[in-house]
């Protein structure tokens, strides 16, 4: 159903909401507006409360006053009967958005004398609808004056005559009756009633029902023509219209954390895109509701809500055994921030469990949803039926930017890859538990084996469970292959003794050569000294000469002065 | 009961109850109501002269009376007394279905 051909309807074919959740979905709109409508179904399908929602929906919600005519219940017990659902049928009487009329035709009282006709009904029908200015009209249901009167034929052309009273008086009217063999109902009321037809249906399929309403008809309008899932709670009536993939959905490039800081790594060190969706899949006792935990955990603390649905274990268990692993559920409980649904996928139909799946989202508004484990919906119906179921789910939640993360329990090793509902091609992440057994004990890989639109790891980690909380640590890839668990201990610790004895030796070599250093630096040392002290000495004798040769020539200047003087003293005799 | 037929009222002051009271619930001046009134009266005449009481009610000027009465079809002939009551449709054009349910012996 494209937008534009949608548009053109609606201004063709005016339509009357009825207020019923997701139904106006379905059908554009609404029922068509001033005309009546047939609902047909078996006993117990949901007919009465069908038109009762019309009708009270009507009046609460749209201010349209409506008629309730019943021909089986009586008006007491109806109001009992949707009392259980919030309608309180004496206050809207009150008000005068509601009038019930109880028809009531006893045949054993009745004599047929000649011709008639069911102007009564008419007249009952005007003066009510006068009375309030109803809008609204629901006949339930109307067949069973087929038991009332004798003569078929009168009775036919009176029904046909009413069906266009009522197109001719403006109201949009619901009229409903019993399944028939092989017709739509038991007295072919289709035939009259041509503009639309609404057919509910509870089918039990291994023991477990599913109800379900088509479209059958409705003419001048297009309407989806598959089967809808439809919930009856205590909020009423609730249609699921999520039908097909569509795949024009917006898609965010934010990346959200998984809650393991080790896993954010693995995946481009960023986490996953919001609205993706995440499949975990492992073997029993692999860690997948634990990582699940952590996932909602993180949600709840970046303050976004989360939904988890636990189709194996009970709220309180779940809690208690998270906090094992040092992660706890219950403060964002409280805070409100998520939200621990338990429900045994048994209790209903797979497509019930998608519409409460369905209504809950759209009430509590998460931006996470969580669903551990899908396999077990199989135990409600057929692998297909799953996948189809989950493909709708997905469809929905990622065109709400829902983050959504499944668990997928896979029993065989060997099989690990197919074992997944067939979803593995819908998700956009795909991370994968499992055991690993080796050395005579058991321990957890984790792989991704895809991740749409980024460059994640493509090694193998080995995953550990601890008090503290989950971890992922590097595997070794030794010449024996991979090293996992208490190997990988020995191993870390073998390597760290080899590591330990070689920065000894390393150390120990490094004082060796300080200790040489030191040696020579102390002989270099005393060579100085050495050579300082014979430079000293020739430097002492050096001036001794130095000394002597200036006193010898000083004595000798002092000599010859000496002479000198003497000789001109003594000049005549010397020179005589 | 409302009785809004001067007649009949006429006739229970004058006279003892009479052991039949009949009501006829008609619509109008439909060709049913017509001919339902107009055999009525004849039946009445003819076997129980004197012993009825008979009021003509238009449930279009009553509209109210239809729900309270648990009127669909119409026309309709109640048997109010004697006991134990009887409901008749239709045009009342069988006469000896009429007078079968109303208890008459011929």
């Amino acid at each position: 159903m494209s937008r534009p051909v949608k548009k053109s309807n609606t201004t063709a074919l005016e339509k009357t909401p009825t207020g019923i959740n997701g139904f106006d979905e379905i059908t554009n709109g609404g029922l068509p507006a001033g005309r009546p409508t047939l609902v047909c179904g078996e006993a117990g399908a949901g007919k009465t409360l069908f038109s009762i929602e019309f009708v009270v929906r009507g009046a609460l919600q749209f201010k349209e006053p409506g008629i309730i005519m019943v021909f089986e219940e009586k008006a007491e017990d109806l109001e009992m009967n949707v009392a259980s659902l919030g309608f309180n049928l004496k206050k809207l009487q009150k008000d005068g958005l509601l009038w019930i009329d109880h028809v009531h035709v006893n045949r054993s009282e009745i004599e047929e004398t000649g011709m008639y006709d069911l102007d009564g009904l008419f007249i009952r029908l005007a003066h009510a609808i006068d009375s309030i200015n109803a809008k609204r009209v629901m006949l339930d249901t109307i067949e069973n004056l087929f038991g009332s009167f004798e003569n078929e034929g009168i009775l036919r052309s009176e029904l046909r005559r009413l069906f266009s009273w009522l197109k001719d008086r403006g109201v949009t009217a619901i009229i409903t009756a019993e399944k028939g063999v092989g017709m739509l109902t038991r007295h072919g009321l289709e035939e009259y009633v041509s503009d639309c037809v609404v057919q509910l249906e509870h089918r039990v399929e291994n023991q477990i029902s599913t109800r379900l309403l088509r479209v059958v008809k409705y003419r001048g309008s297009l309407h989806g023509t598959n089967e809808y899932p439809f919930l009856i709670d205590e909020d009423g009536i609730s249609v699921l219209p999520v039908t097909s993939l569509q795949l024009e959905r917006e898609v965010s490039s934010q990346r959200i954390s998984c809650g393991i800081e080790s896993l954010d790594t693995m995946l481009g060190g960023k986490g996953f895109f919001r609205g993706s969706s995440i499949l975990i899949s492992g073997t029993p006792g692999t860690g997948k509701t634990s990582i699940a935990a952590y996932f909602a955990d993180a949600s709840c603390r970046r303050k976004e809500r989360c939904l988890y649905y636990a189709f194996e274990e009970s709220p309180p268990q779940i809690i208690r055994n998270m906090q094992s692993i040092n992660v706890d559920l219950k403060k964002h409980i409280e805070s409100g921030m998520l939200q621990l649904i338990s429900t045994r996928p048994t209790l209903y139909g797979l497509e019930s469990h998608l519409v409460a799946i369905h209504k809950k989202v759209k009430q509590f508004k998460p931006r996470t949803v969580i669903l551990d484990p899908i396999t077990n919906l199989v135990s409600v119906a057929s692998a297909s039926e799953v996948k189809s179921m989950l493909m709708r789910l997905l469809d929905f939640l990622q065109a709400e930017g829902i983050t959504v993360l499944f668990t997928a329990l896979v029993f065989d090793k060997e099989n690990a890859l197919q074992a997944d509902e067939g979803i593995s091609s819908l998700v956009d992440a795909w991370i994968q538990v499992r055991d690993i057994e080796a050395n005579g004990e058991r321990n957890r890989g984790i792989y991704i084996m895809k991740s749409r639109g980024m460059n994640h790891s493509k090694q193998v980690r080995e995953f550990v469970i601890t008090s503290k909380g989950l971890e992922l640590v590097d595997v070794y890839l030794g010449p024996d292959g991979i090293l996992i668990g208490s190997a990988r201990v020995a191993q870390e610790l073998q390597e760290y003794t080899g590591k330990e004895l070689r920065s000894y030796a390393a150390s120990r070599k490094d004082q060796a050569i300080q200790r040489k250093k030191l040696v020579l630096e102390a002989k270099i040392a005393s060579l100085k000294e050495e050579f300082e002290s014979v430079q000293e000495e020739l430097n002492k004798t050096f001036i001794e000469e130095q000394l002597k040769k200036e006193i010898i020539e000083k004595n000798r200047q002092e000599l010859t002065k000496n002479r000198n003087s003497r000789i001109s003293e003594n000049g005549k005799n010397s020179k005589k | 009961m409302k009785k809004n037929g001067s007649e009949s009222d006429l006739k229970r002051m004058s006279k003892p109850p009479p052991e039949f009271d009949l009501r006829l619930y008609i619509t109008g001046a439909t060709p049913n109501s017509v001919k339902a009134i107009t055999n009525i009266r004849n039946i009445c005449e003819s076997y129980l002269k004197d012993r009825y009481a008979l009021q003509i009610i238009d449930v279009y000027q009553n509209a109210s009376l239809a729900q309270q009465e648990q009127i669909i079809a119409l026309p309709l002939l109640i048997k109010k007394h004697p006991l134990p009551e009887r409901k008749l449709i239709g045009d009342l054009s069988e006469t000896e279905k009429v007078l079968n349910a109303l208890g008459v012996e011929i």
